[in-house]
């Protein structure tokens, strides 16, 4: 009796201390579930969801935000947030914007002022340029977040739809329409099974 | 022929699935080749290989010589572009592409002048004194793709240094229904081919150059024996059994070879390298005659054709022109497929140019390739799963792709599916499968895409973050050495003055005492009263004073015992008014004083 409450004191005691040592010497840096999140998130950094930046509202969903905050991530990052934190999928919150077509900036050059008002606002350094000189958007790498067009005093900033190229065309999903949906044709020379 | 020495017959394999449609390739393989007239007009897509567009060499107005160069590859995959024909450069602009999208595509607009006239051409006859660099280069510098139908530049294929390959392997199965033309090529220039396939084997060292050719074809199997014994060149033959897809690059290895290729590898995981007919002969006459892509051969095919066969094409040739002179009754047709029926698509404008990897063009009657009916839902018969030569899961990856689940149709494999179109093929309920598995993997690649220039975005603005905490940190230190170095300037600055001047520090005393003197008699009387508050108490006390004075008058005469008492307080009220009134005169001209002061101050 004494021995085994003995040896089970001991397991404890063994396992407890390798536990407390796992949790000290293997602790991961940061929250790892905020890294999730910020991954499903789109990274447009625009802050319409009311945050600086993706990782921002990343942080905030890890302690208890809403999801359904982020207009560019749209639908797809609603239910993908709503499969990692296992919470309802709810519908787009309209207060932040609706979701609309991917756009990049363009800036009108003949009318830039040279002013770095717009490097200074973007998020992700996608325009170039320097004082008194031309600055244009590095379209590779503009996320059309929308937040260089506000603070140009020329207004010169345009944000245009991101055009398809042959290379990123690809089929669309063939229509929802089967044969027993069609309403019968007037001249049905064949044997429709339906 | 038999058991000639150069000649040796392989065994072949087999492949899963596949499926035996109707041929139709008698229509378009019993007449030769036929040159087309020279267009008027021809466009050259920039785009029209696999890899990076092309980048033009030549300005509107330019005179170009047939195989000059006009617009040169960027980057490792990619092709150059010549001239087909001489002529002048008319346009460089976006112009019909034969593209499933629609889209149109830069192009250079090339008039022909007619003449035809070749640029100096410099045959290497002693390709092998060159070095293979010099050869790899030279079918670089030909501009030559595949022409099987991917129009994957050939150079490549012979850069990869690392794969040690033992068999060069023709593709000549050419299993697409009504396409004709690497059968009519084998027939006519198994030479070509042959002399092709010699300079590849000795680019790659390969041991072996096998030839995959089905059992359909038996003139082309005629022909490339009397070329091999005509050249003296040793082939192996695998004659496979009709079949489709039994052309597919991977497929034939498969019944070739018996060997699988790894997922996500290419043949050369193998020791295989496999090239088209058409490309072998190209490379030829790149190599050999100097002559560039710039023309190859087309199957113009179908009922509404009514002289169906192979034509060589100038690159560039729009397609209404090439359809024309086959005698295509528009009428007739139904639509134009560029590519096979199982295969191929639909051309969305016939302006659009045969391009490098054009290998047929099929125009049907309705009747005879009926226009897609709708679908009916999945029975769930299984007829797919035993017709993919890829040994998939069709159906799974149907369900997969139209719901958009995504990462489970990745499960099943869709990466490796060759879009065939066997499993339409056979599908009752006419479900078009191919479309969804291409839908699925066009997101799929987008959705990569998308993950990828996100990652970027998060790594730029996580920078852009670090960069500004670290301006933060940088200028507040700034501010703050600055502050220290101002305290000591000014520290320094005071003790200068502390030793110097010791005449400002006594001017600066007397102000200081003139000011508390004058201080001192503004305040005189009642203490912290303004002007008029002190007029007041003067008056108030005035007033008190005259009472009291009145008041002693009236008690002289009333009551003399009083007048002691009263002559006592009428006293002290006096005084009281005269303090007060020499108060208010003092007050008031100290004010005067300090109004002729302030403009002098």
């Amino acid at each position: 009796m004494i021995s085994a409450v003995l040896t089970l004191l001991l397991l404890a005691a063994i396992f407890g201390g390798l536990l407390g040592f796992a949790a000290i010497r293997f602790k991961p840096e940061g929250n790892p579930i905020v890294d999730d999140i910020d991954n499903l998130l789109p990274q447009t950094q625009c802050g319409q969801c009311g945050h600086p930046g993706c990782r921002p509202y990343a942080t905030a969903i890890a302690a208890g935000e809403a999801i359904n905050k982020c207009p560019p991530g749209g639908e797809a990052t609603i239910s993908a947030l709503a499969d990692l934190l296992d919470v309802e999928a709810l519908p787009l919150d309209a207060e932040h914007g609706v979701e609309a077509i991917r756009t990049v900036a363009v800036i009108r050059e003949a009318e830039c002022i040279g002013c770095t008002k717009c490097i200074q606002a973007c998020p992700v350094d996608a325009i170039l340029g320097a004082a008194k000189l031309m600055h244009t958007v590095i379209a590779a790498e503009c996320t059309g977040c929308d937040l260089c067009v506000e603070p140009c005093p020329v207004d010169c900033i345009d944000m245009v739809p991101v055009a398809t190229t042959l290379r990123a065309w690809h089929v669309d999903k063939p229509g929802a329409l089967i044969a027993t949906d069609k309403p019968p044709a007037p001249n049905a020379s064949h044997k429709s099974a339906a | 022929m038999i058991g000639s020495q150069y000649i040796k017959l392989v065994d072949t394999g087999s492949i899963p699935g596949g499926i035996h449609p109707e041929q139709h390739k008698i229509e378009s393989n019993s007449s030769p080749i036929t040159t087309l007239p020279l267009p008027t007009t021809l466009w050259l897509p920039l785009a029209m290989h696999l890899g990076t567009p092309a980048e033009t060499t030549v300005q509107i107005g330019d005179r170009v010589l047939k195989g000059e160069l006009i617009a040169a590859a960027k980057g490792l995959v990619s092709a150059n572009i010549h001239a087909p024909t001489s002529g002048t450069i008319q346009a460089i602009e976006p112009h019909a592409f034969a593209h499933e999208s629609g889209f149109v595509q830069p192009a250079i607009a090339l008039d022909s002048d007619g003449l035809d006239q070749w640029r100096m051409l410099e045959p290497w006859s002693d390709w092998r004194s060159r070095g293979i660099e010099a050869v790899i280069e030279r079918i670089r510098l030909g501009g030559v793709t595949g022409l099987g139908g991917a129009g994957f530049p050939t150079d490549v294929k012979y850069r990869n240094s690392q794969a040690v390959i033992h068999t060069l392997l023709i593709n000549a199965a050419e299993c697409e229904p009504y396409i004709t033309a690497d059968d009519r090529l084998m027939r006519e220039r198994a030479d070509d081919i042959l002399r092709g396939a010699t300079i590849c084997q000795w680019l790659l060292g390969a041991k072996t150059i096998l030839i995959g050719i089905e059992d359909n074809k038996p003139e082309a199997i005629a022909a490339f024996r009397a070329a091999a014994e005509q050249l003296q060149v040793p082939i192996e033959l695998a004659i496979v059994p009709t079949k489709y897809p039994s052309g597919g690059e991977k497929q034939l290895i498969q019944l070739v070879l018996g060997a699988e290729v790894p997922q996500g590898g290419l043949p050369s995981d193998l020791g295989i390298v496999c090239q088209n007919v058409g490309t072998l002969a190209q490379v030829y006459r790149t190599v050999e005659l100097d002559e560039p892509l710039i023309s190859r051969v087309t199957t113009v095919t179908g009922a509404a054709v009514s002289q169906p066969g192979n034509y060589q094409v100038l690159i560039g040739t729009p397609i209404e022109v090439l359809l024309a002179h086959a005698g295509v009754q528009m009428a007739k047709a139904d639509r134009v497929i560029m590519g096979g029926p199982m295969m191929g698509f639909v051309v969305p404008d016939l302006l659009a140019p045969v391009v490098k990897s054009t290998n047929c063009l099929l125009v049907p009657t309705k009747k005879e390739l009926p226009p897609a009916l709708p679908d009916n839902p999945c029975i769930r018969c299984g007829l797919c799963e035993q017709a993919c030569p890829v040994s998939l899961l069709p159906q799974q990856m149907l369900w997969s792709a139209k719901n958009r689940q995504l990462d489970s149709a990745l499960l099943h494999s869709l990466n490796d599916c060759i879009e065939c179109g066997a499993c339409a093929y056979v599908c009752p309920s006419r479900i078009p499968l191919v479309q969804y598995y291409r839908y699925a993997k066009g997101e799929i690649r987008q959705e990569n895409e998308e993950n990828v220039s996100a990652e970027r975005a998060r790594v730029r603005f996580e920078n852009r973050q670090k960069r500004l905490d670290r301006e933060q940190v940088e200028k507040e230190a700034k501010r703050q050495s600055r502050a220290a170095a101002a305290a000591k300037a000014l520290a320094a600055k005071t003790a200068a003055e502390g030793k110097a001047g010791s005449e400002t520090n006594a001017l600066i005393a007397a102000t200081l005492e003139r000011v508390a003197a004058k201080k001192i008699a503004t305040n005189t009387g009642p203490v912290g009263l303004s002007l008029s508050e002190l007029a007041a108490v003067a008056q108030a006390s005035q007033e008190k004073f005259a009472k009291a004075a009145g008041r002693l008058t009236e008690a002289e005469t009333n009551a003399p015992e009083m007048v002691a008492a009263l002559k006592k307080a009428t006293g002290k009220l006096e005084e009281k008014y005269l303090s007060s009134e020499a108060a208010y005169q003092t007050a008031l001209a100290a004010v005067e004083i300090a109004a002729a002061d302030t403009p002098k101050s």
